[in-house]
């Protein structure tokens, strides 16, 4: 196993917000490892700053993919490398038919065939697509635009695929059929970073977790010992450590992460 | 009734200036998010650079309309590359005034190097020549005009559709940053879109000039096509040019029938009249784009 992605004290700043403040993330091939945190915590910041999506920045740290410095190149550029995001809203081509977007998904590869026969495995993951094929994506559901940005993010065959809140807005049923999807796709031999706010549903498929606080983070393990953990369960899992006598809880767990 | 369908057919004739002129200006909203007010100068430019190949270097006719295209698309990346992309996280306001700049920089160097007298263009159809139609005329040149319009407007329509560069044009217009994640290199994608929009441009100045030519000529058909895209909901082609071609008839109409001294003006009382109707336009898509 080596290191695919590599992180080393990366800082970003929104110009004069310091979003991160040096974050260190090593993931290995073939991994699925999840980002927890607050809202406002900077998990998408880092999604973001490894895309190359926001100007100018990293300020300070280096980012490595496979072997080469991604920091500060286009977010083309890095795409091409072999990283594929998913962001947080979607982001789908609301005036072009779901066989537009999922094509333009492929734009960086020249191989018709293989791409026809990629675009039927993503039918097959996902079979509301095949059925909305000639649709505008913009008149699809949220579950299905969703689906419709993981599915064209795979046609670009990832090494490592980055997911922003895949579950946000969707339905319980639905946020299980996602992420059962995402572990099908990590079976194939995709590497994942998932950054997610459920953080029960993201700590069952993860092999690994990192929990992030204030553009710091905090605490760092497999998934398995994150969910042993007293703070992750009270704070993220809310599962209580004592039943409370009176059938509501007077006093707060203090945040200490040692 | 024949006054009548002549005056339609006039109004088509011009409505074809209009509506390339919108198809220049809608081509470059949709990309860059902003009304390109120098566009008519751009368009100006080439119009006497072919002039100064023909009547000042004495080049063939099928050379220098070739050259011009080529130097109308030169033009229109290069003032992507080196104007606009140049601002840093323009508002809308700064980018229309970095255009009505370009305008102004553009007219001012048309008017230093050839003067602001009227000159004629050689070119091989004079605009005094027509064709009957049963009865009814057409002057040969905007029957030239209307053909290589509709031709320009079905080739345009053909390689957005079904061309990979026009996919990753039209991907690009739509979302910027997510077209950038699906590896398509975006500022090229604008710089080509600017050229293709100057060289639409620039045919339009090229069949305005035999009739008129001088630094303001572009002038007018610039505020109709923009009136026309307007009109059509300012991201949407074919609206661009139903509404041009509308824009057109009805001009002529209101000269023929009401008043030839307000024929000018009628262009924009009727945009006035449509948007406190329908505000976003015409033909605005459903989809309105986020903020």
């Amino acid at each position: 196993m080596s290191a695919l992605l590599e992180i080393r004290n990366v800082e970003t700043y929104y110009d004069l917000i310091y979003a991160l403040r040096g974050v260190s993330l090593t993931i290995e091939t073939g991994r699925i490892t999840t980002i927890l945190g607050n809202n406002g915590a900077g998990k998408s910041t880092i999604l973001k700053t490894v895309m190359g999506l926001i100007d100018d920045q990293p300020d300070k740290g280096e980012i490595h993919f496979a072997g080469q410095r991604i920091d500060g190149r286009d977010t083309e550029w890095i795409m091409r490398r072999g990283i594929s995001f998913v962001p947080e809203g979607r982001e789908v081509f609301e005036e072009l038919s779901v066989r537009e977007n999922l094509l333009l998904g492929a734009y960086t590869r020249r191989d018709r065939r293989a791409i026809q026969a990629d675009m039927e495995w993503i039918f097959g993951l996902f079979p509301v697509l095949k059925e909305r094929t000639h649709q505008w994506a913009g008149t699809l559901s949220g579950g299905e635009q969703q689906m419709l940005a993981i599915g064209r993010a795979l046609m670009s065959r990832p090494k490592m695929l980055l997911l922003d809140e895949p579950s946000l807005g969707l339905s319980p049923l639905l946020v299980k059929e996602i992420f059962a999807i995402i572990e099908t796709i990590n079976a194939k031999g995709v590497t994942i970073l998932l950054v997610e706010q459920n953080a029960r549903m993201a700590l069952s498929v993860a092999h690994e977790g990192l929990i992030l606080e204030n553009g710091r983070f905090v605490l760092q393990g497999s998934s398995a010992t994150l969910q042993a953990d007293k703070n992750v369960q009270e704070f993220y899992l809310g599962m209580h450590s004592e039943a409370a006598v009176k059938g509501y809880q007077r006093w707060k767990r203090k945040r200490a992460w040692r | 009734m024949l006054d009548f369908l002549q005056m339609i057919l006039s109004g088509i004739a011009v409505g074809s200036s209009y509506a390339l002129m919108g198809m220049a200006m809608v081509l470059i909203y949709k990309t860059s998010e902003v009304p390109n007010f120098a566009q008519g100068e751009m368009g100006l430019l080439c119009a006497y650079f072919t002039y100064m190949l023909l009547d000042g270097f004495g080049v063939a006719l099928e050379i220098a309309i070739p050259l011009t295209l080529a130097v109308a698309f030169a033009l229109g990346a290069v003032l992507e590359f080196a104007v606009l992309r140049r601002a840093k996280n323009p508002s809308v306001l700064s980018m229309i005034v970095i255009t009505i700049g370009m305008e102004m920089v553009l007219l001012g160097l048309v008017s230093w190097k050839f003067g602001a007298d009227q000159k004629t263009l050689p070119f091989p159809i004079s605009p005094y020549d027509s064709v009957a139609l049963g009865d009814i005329y057409i002057s040969s040149l905007e029957l030239l005009t209307l053909g290589i319009a509709l031709m320009l407007m079905i080739g345009l329509f053909i390689f957005l559709r079904t061309t990979r560069l026009g996919m990753a044009m039209k991907a690009t217009q739509q979302n910027f940053n997510a077209a950038k994640l699906m590896g398509i290199r975006t500022h090229r994608i604008m710089m080509l879109t600017w050229g293709i929009s100057a060289v639409v441009g620039c045919i339009a100045a090229l069949l305005i000039a035999p009739t008129i030519m001088h630094p303001y000529m572009m002038w007018d058909p610039l505020l109709k096509g923009f009136a026309a895209a307007v009109m059509g909901g300012m991201t949407s082609l074919p609206g661009a040019i139903a509404a041009a071609y509308l824009l057109g008839i009805i001009e002529n109409l209101f000269g023929g029938y009401v008043s030839i001294e307000f024929k000018a003006v009628v262009a924009f009382a009727i945009i006035v009249l449509i948007l406190c109707v329908k505000p976003s336009g015409l033909f605005a898509r459903h989809y309105v784009k986020k903020v």
